[in-house]
């Protein structure tokens, strides 16, 4: 036998397995494939950590009670590392190589905007953890969010200071897009809540010394300084306003709604006050809450599963899970019955709130989906005034 | 007036923490004419190697100290004997791509050992702050001061008055000129990445307690340690030092005074303009033409 014979058997061969292999993949349709892009490691990997452990849990969770309408779920989880690029890469190989129904996911905001795109022209629902506005509004199509919007955050954190009397702050944001979409909702806010925004700083994600930023703020001398940004800077701005001791009350975004946060500001964190997600303080919610049931029996769940403390992000994760799962109902595994069915869902108790899309609104959510903490000796205190 | 101050004063905070960084980088260039983008890392596995020890096994800080260090100094010579020696053509540029390697090895491993989330530790002393004419400094930020300062006299004296330190000083000149002596190179070559080693895992421990610790903590330290060492010129132990100082103020008086968006930016355009005035750094060695 020639080498040249040889070469085109290879050849052929070669020919033959690419053109069968899509077919072997047939039996597999009656699975329900979910994507799911998480920052699981990097350093968003406190969001996207227990979203993946979430969503896994999710899924086994409704394998064993028997899958949706028969049909077994499956999920496809890539790691985005908080990088763009990166998150890019991983929904085009959801959307080429995996062929999902749906994807839960990115993380953090600058990765959900970087897919947005990519998931409106290959026509799949994405419910995103993000919290940034800028993901659901304008409304696209086949885009769904689930974490609190900033905009939420601002009402409820606005609202709380009117009533202790407070009418300028100065305003500290990270650098990146978590903090701009912050910035953006404090200042367009501010006019309807009576308050002046006396100073607005920023610092860097990785920024490791906030004094000169403090300092300016210092002598502008507000009723109280709001900080918006994630885990570590926040913690930073804390210990340096009590190393300059500055005596201006803190508060902080639901960014930082982590018991990290309080492990890393350690006695600097006292008396901070923050909007979160009622995951933090379940114990302490009034027992006719609709969300108390959900999220008592998420918390059982979780640290069972995972032990450890349970933060609010993971909650993002089950949300986007619970709501696709009731989407997929006889969908038939269609992906535009799937959005449809999306859009149409109203009063889902989840564990970030109730969740009521239409097609103007995608995220769903009302201002009661946050709740005022203050940190007392280390821990979260429901306010209730 | 107390404003400016407390931005020199915050400046000296952050620029003391690159010059002792920056101290290491520049002496591992001198005796060796290396470059080590993983200085940094050896400074993360100081400040980690800590976090266990001391913040969560609770050893005396004295004992903790000691053995990172010694825990750094056995990475570093591993690092050498395996990364570095067995190269055929040690020529810079390869010596500087295995640097660069190791070091995305050693924040891997990290990752591995320490997780991904960031830990705080308390200062050494439970001291107040210092209050000067209404600006505030941190002890620990004096503590950061007196080691690099302590690290940098040290190594300056080695080399200025031991017959090593002028050995190795020898073996960066010239290391064939250097083995007819009867110097043994590479002996001088481990020596050298172990003192650089010893002298990140320094860093490491004494910044600890002013930043976040993570695995990927080393990126940043090293590249604003080798600004710094750029600035004071590269192999210039006091340069490195003054160096550090004059980022970390041009840092934080940027953000104080012009914006704190831009506050990396003015760092860097000014880094700029001094090299474009003096190319060697402010503190340039005379004999830099020493070929």
């Amino acid at each position: 036998m020639s080498i040249n014979c040889i070469k085109q058997i290879i050849q052929l061969l070669i020919v033959l397995t690419l053109v069968v292999s899509p077919f072997s993949t047939v039996d597999a349709a009656s699975v329900y494939k979910i994507g799911g892009i998480f920052s699981s490691t990097g350093s968003s990997s406190f969001l996207g950590d227990p979203e993946k452990k979430t969503m896994e849990m999710m899924v086994d969770r409704i394998n064993a009670a028997g899958g949706i309408d028969g049909h077994m779920v499956e999920a496809v989880i890539y790691d985005s590392e908080g990088d763009p690029a990166k998150a890019v890469s991983a929904v085009n190989k959801l959307i080429h190589k995996d062929k999902v129904i749906a994807i839960v996911g990115p993380s953090t905001t600058p990765t959900t905007l970087a897919v947005v795109n990519f998931v409106e022209r290959a026509r799949i629902p994405l419910i995103s953890c993000a919290a940034g506005i800028k993901i659901t509004s304008p409304v696209k199509p086949w885009v769904f969010k689930t974490a609190q919007s900033d905009r939420l955050a601002v009402a409820a954190l606005y609202g709380h200071m009117g009533k202790r009397g407070v009418k300028t702050v100065g305003i500290i944001t990270v650098s990146n897009s978590f903090g701009e979409s912050g910035l953006e909702q404090l200042v367009s806010l501010a006019g309807d809540y009576g308050i002046t925004i006396a100073a607005k700083e920023s610092f860097g994600a990785n920024d490791t010394d906030m004094t000169p930023q403090l300092t300016k703020l210092k002598g502008i001398s507000p009723d109280a300084i709001i900080c918006w940004g994630t885990n570590p800077g926040p913690a930073v701005v804390a210990k340096n306003l009590k190393q300059l001791k500055i005596d201006i009350p803190l508060y902080q975004s639901h960014g930082v709604a982590s018991a990290k946060f309080i492990d890393l500001a350690g006695d600097a964190a006292e008396n901070i006050v923050l909007p979160t997600g009622k995951i933090l303080v379940i114990d302490q919610l009034s027992a006719d809450d609709p969300q108390r049931s959900v999220l008592e029996e998420y918390e059982t769940m979780y640290v069972s599963r995972y032990g450890g403390a349970m933060s609010g992000f993971g909650g993002y994760a089950h949300d986007a899970m619970t709501l696709i799962a009731e989407a997929l109902k006889g969908s038939g595994g269609d992906r535009k019955k799937v959005r449809d069915a999306l859009e149409n869902i109203k009063d889902h108790v989840g564990v970030t709130g109730r969740f009521s899309f239409t097609p103007e609104d995608h995220n769903g959510l009302t201002p009661g989906a946050f709740v005022m903490v203050e940190i007392k000796n280390q821990t979260w205190n429901l306010l209730t005034d | 007036m107390a404003d400016l101050l407390q931005y020199f004063f915050s400046g000296i905070t952050q620029g003391s923490i690159y010059a002792v960084v920056a101290i290491g980088l520049s002496m591992l260039y001198r005796s060796t004419e290396l470059i080590n983008f993983a200085h940094g890392e050896f400074a993360m596995f100081g400040a980690l190697g800590l976090v266990t020890l001391w913040g969560h096994l609770h050893l005396p800080l004295p004992l903790a100290f000691v053995l990172t260090v010694a825990g750094v100094a056995c990475v570093g010579m591993v690092f050498e004997r395996f990364a570095l020696r067995p190269v055929k053509d040690p020529n810079p540029i390869t010596l500087v791509i295995i640097t660069v390697g190791a070091s995305i090895v050693f924040r891997g491993v990290a990752m591995k050992v320490w997780g991904k989330d960031p830990v705080a530790l308390p200062p050494f002393s439970n001291l107040e702050s210092i209050e000067i004419a209404g600006a505030v400094i941190v002890p620990q930020s004096l503590y950061i001061v007196g080691a690099a300062l302590v690290l940098a006299g040290t190594l300056h004296l080695f080399f200025r008055y031991t017959i090593q330190g002028k050995a190795m000083t020898a073996c960066a000149v010239n290391k064939k000129a250097a083995w007819l002596t009867g110097i043994p190179y590479e002996r001088m070559g481990l020596f050298a990445v172990l003192i650089s080693a010893v002298s990140g895992a320094v860093a490491g421990i004494f910044i600890a307690p002013v930043t976040m610790n993570t695995y990927d903590m080393g990126t940043m330290l090293g590249l604003k340690g080798f600004c710094a060492a750029m600035i004071g010129g590269l192999g210039s132990l006091w340069g490195a030092f003054a160096g550090g100082i004059l980022l970390g103020v041009l840092e934080s008086l940027g953000a104080g005074l012009i914006s704190s968006g831009a506050k990396d930016a003015i760092a860097f355009v000014l880094l700029l303009l001094i090299l474009y005035l003096c190319p060697g750094g402010l503190f340039a060695q005379k004999s830099a033409e020493r070929f």
